[in-house]
């Protein structure tokens, strides 16, 4: 096994199944010859030819479009969006066309599309780069919506992405792409979507999270623990849909609950998750569960970004509310 | 006082003129059914003609049945398509069953005759799952609503007939407000940067909804357009289907041979409102005008030279316009018998396998529905 980053697990995932199935093509701004801004097509179009790995004019609509139309033709389009704040201009190829591709052809058709994407606040990028749109996209059926924290789980996932039959948005925080390394299988291997991993284990508070968020959650249990309490930490992995039976499990355990996400508080994945523990958990609960998320502004610009961003502190604290309730 | 003159600006003005001055409309057969462009004319059987004439001839028909269907509550989204026979039927008269339609929503006659079941246009028209649901072997897809989105995933769809090697095309229609979204753009310049096989079709019908032609673009035409995605573009009389087929036919083989793709503007215009949604073109066109229009139908055109060939009379006429009203009435007796839909069947179509969520809102609607 080898020690890779997230970007390195990332193209890892786009070699198997560029190997593994000729009709998965990649494309995108930049990722030909330069390999991605971020590296994450390295070398793929000199090992698979500029017929499966290609750039493309600059127009994020067009690509979206071009992913469509690929899709109909019975490849498995695995396009890249530069940086995800760039996703308005490809929200009709994304919500409006392969989001209904299956339903709108009374399932004759489908569009096994991934498109992957940076995003994700604390590297000081310009403005519409590090938003985190995730709950946008969580809100169009006919979507999945994944995010890894880790370089293990960003191939497997990847790997399962590509090979699923419908479109899967697969975002990919910035933050994290070269912040640690992990063994990785050389290989293939999948990790299903739409289910959550436990992360850390604890008796006595749940942390349901997910990204860069989970890293922040794993250090804040680890303060908690030294005060005595048993944290355990939900890593969701797939946004949507929701694994609501680990959710629950894990709330029915411990009995409290906090859900913690980078993107602002809200209409988000967090207040669904809320919402679903209500719905099914209500009984088991001790305490209200609450939220840890960003402040309902623009996205911070980034002299305000590390106060912005929630952090550890806010975990804490938000964990102790619920803790000594 | 006159400002100091830029010899540059003269310069780029002359340039311009240039480019709009190679844009004239190409026609074949004048409103008189008379040949004007013999060099021009396609290479057809009379067989061929005598057929395209049945096509125009059923497709009016259809349309007429289709507005008083809708009038009577049995047909839901309907956008009459009458004047439009030339540009629709010739453009898809030049393809091959191999091609690939994405159409626009006016486009369903296109759709029928590359192989689409009439009673699936009119399940389509009424939001029925099924209308959506193209057997196999027809090459498109249902008419798109996004006004322009079709054109980008036409490159797509032609981008993938060129990796596949196959030799098809992927043709795909929008109107003249079309032009103006960036999708247009965007389509055309993917299609020309990667020399895919890919014929984009611009029905001009002069207006958007109610928004005349002129208000869209300072362009003098719309086919120029190709210009500046370095493509071929021509703009064809669309009243004329000897004019739509040729150029379409032509573009086609340019692109089979791998020359990439051609925008073709086709003038023409739609009798009808823009849907059967309460649309009342007397608030934005002139009964001068319409007339001006209905002068140059392509029926009366395409019939005055088919009959001066003497390949066709008004027994084969009746024999045509018997033929559809018979052909409606059947589909809309089979429309009529699709089954009921259902809550369970749109979340049965929504993925591959469903998540946890539609799993349980299944059941919900399960239970509902059987009662």
């Amino acid at each position: 096994m080898a020690q890779m980053t997230m970007i390195q697990a990332i193209t890892d995932a786009l070699r198997t199944e560029l190997r593994n199935d000729p009709n998965v093509l990649i494309f995108g701004e930049d990722v030909g010859v330069n390999g991605g801004v971020f590296r994450a097509t390295e070398g793929l179009q000199q090992e698979f030819g500029e017929d499966r790995v290609f750039d493309t004019p600059l127009a994020e609509s067009g690509i979206g479009g071009l992913a469509v139309g690929l899709s109909l033709q019975g490849f498995r389009p695995v396009p890249e969006i530069q940086f995800f704040g760039f996703v308005y201009e490809v929200m009709d190829s994304i919500s409006g066309q392969l989001a209904r591709m299956r339903y709108r052809s009374g399932g004759r058709y489908n569009a096994p599309v991934t498109i992957r994407s940076p995003f994700g606040g604390g590297v000081h990028t310009p403005e519409m780069h590090a938003d985190s749109l995730e709950g946008l996209m969580a809100q169009q059926p006919g979507l999945k919506v994944v995010i890894p924290s880790t370089p293990y789980d960003a191939k497997g996932l990847l790997i399962s992405a590509i090979r699923d039959n419908d479109p899967v948005i697969f975002l990919e925080h910035m933050k994290l792409y070269r912040s640690f390394r992990q063994e990785v299988p050389e290989g293939e291997y999948t990790i299903p979507l739409g289910k959550a991993e436990v992360k850390r284990e604890g008796s006595d508070l749940s942390i349901i999270t997910y990204g860069a968020m989970v890293h922040e959650s794993i250090k804040a249990a680890e303060e908690l623990e030294k005060e005595g309490f048993s944290v355990e930490v939900v890593d969701l992995r797939t946004v949507s849909p929701l694994d609501i039976d680990t959710i629950i499990a894990s709330v029915e355990k411990t009995g409290r609950a906090i859900v913690v996400q980078e993107a602002q508080k809200s209409a988000g994945v967090a207040a669904n998750v809320v919402a679903e523990i209500n719905d099914r958990a209500i009984l088991s609960l001790e305490a209200p569960v609450l939220r840890v998320a960003a402040p309902d502004t623009v996205f911070a610009f980034p002299e305000a970004e590390s106060v912005w961003l929630p952090n550890v502190q806010d975990i804490i604290e938000t964990s102790k509310k619920v803790l000594n309730f | 006082m006159a400002s100091k003159t830029n010899k540059a600006s003269l310069d780029a003005m002359k340039q311009l003129e240039k480019v709009e001055e190679q844009f004239q409309t190409i026609q074949i057969l004048n409103e008189e059914g008379e040949v004007v462009n013999e060099a021009a004319m396609p290479e057809l059987s009379d067989e061929q003609l005598q057929e395209l004439m049945k096509r125009m001839v059923y497709t009016r028909i259809l349309d007429q049945r289709s507005i008083s269907l809708n009038r009577q509550g049995r047909l839901g989204f309907y956008a009459p398509t009458a004047g439009q026979e030339a540009s629709q039927l010739a453009s898809q008269f030049a393809l091959e069953k191999e091609d690939f339609i994405l159409p626009g929503y006016r486009d369903v006659p296109q759709m029928i005759w590359h192989g689409l079941p009439l009673s699936q246009a009119f399940l389509w028209s009424r939001g029925h799952l099924k209308g959506g649901d193209i057997p196999e072997g027809v090459n498109v897809i249902s008419p798109q609503i996004i006004i322009g989105a079709q054109y980008v995933q036409a490159a797509g769809v032609a981008l993938g007939m060129k990796k596949r090697g196959q030799k098809s095309v992927a043709i795909t229609y929008t109107g003249d407000g079309g032009t103006s979204q960036g999708d247009f753009s965007e389509g055309i310049n993917f299609a020309g940067a990667y020399k895919a096989p890919a014929i984009f079709v611009i029905q001009n019908n002069q207006f958007a909804i109610s928004t005349p032609r002129e208000k869209q673009t300072a362009a003098k035409t719309l086919a120029q357009k190709a210009v500046a995605a370095g493509i071929p573009g021509v703009v064809v009389d669309g009243m004329d289907p000897l004019a739509v087929y040729a150029a379409v036919r032509e573009a086609r083989e340019r692109a089979v041979n791998g020359e990439g793709p051609t925008l073709i503007e086709t003038m023409t215009y739609r009798y009808g409102p823009h849907t059967m949604a309460g649309d009342d073109p007397t608030r934005y066109r002139t009964s001068d005008l319409d007339n001006e229009w209905e002068k140059k139908d392509p029926l009366v055109r395409f019939r005055k030279f088919l009959e001066k060939k003497g390949i066709w009379n008004e027994e084969m006429e009746n024999e045509t316009i018997e033929r559809a009203k018979e052909d409606i009435k059947v589909a809309i007796k089979e429309a009529d018998s699709a089954p009921k839909q259902k809550v369970t069947d749109l979340i049965s179509i929504m993925y591959e396998e469903l998540p946890q969520n539609l799993v349980e809102q299944n059941e919900i609607y399960k239970e509902k529905e059987s009662k």
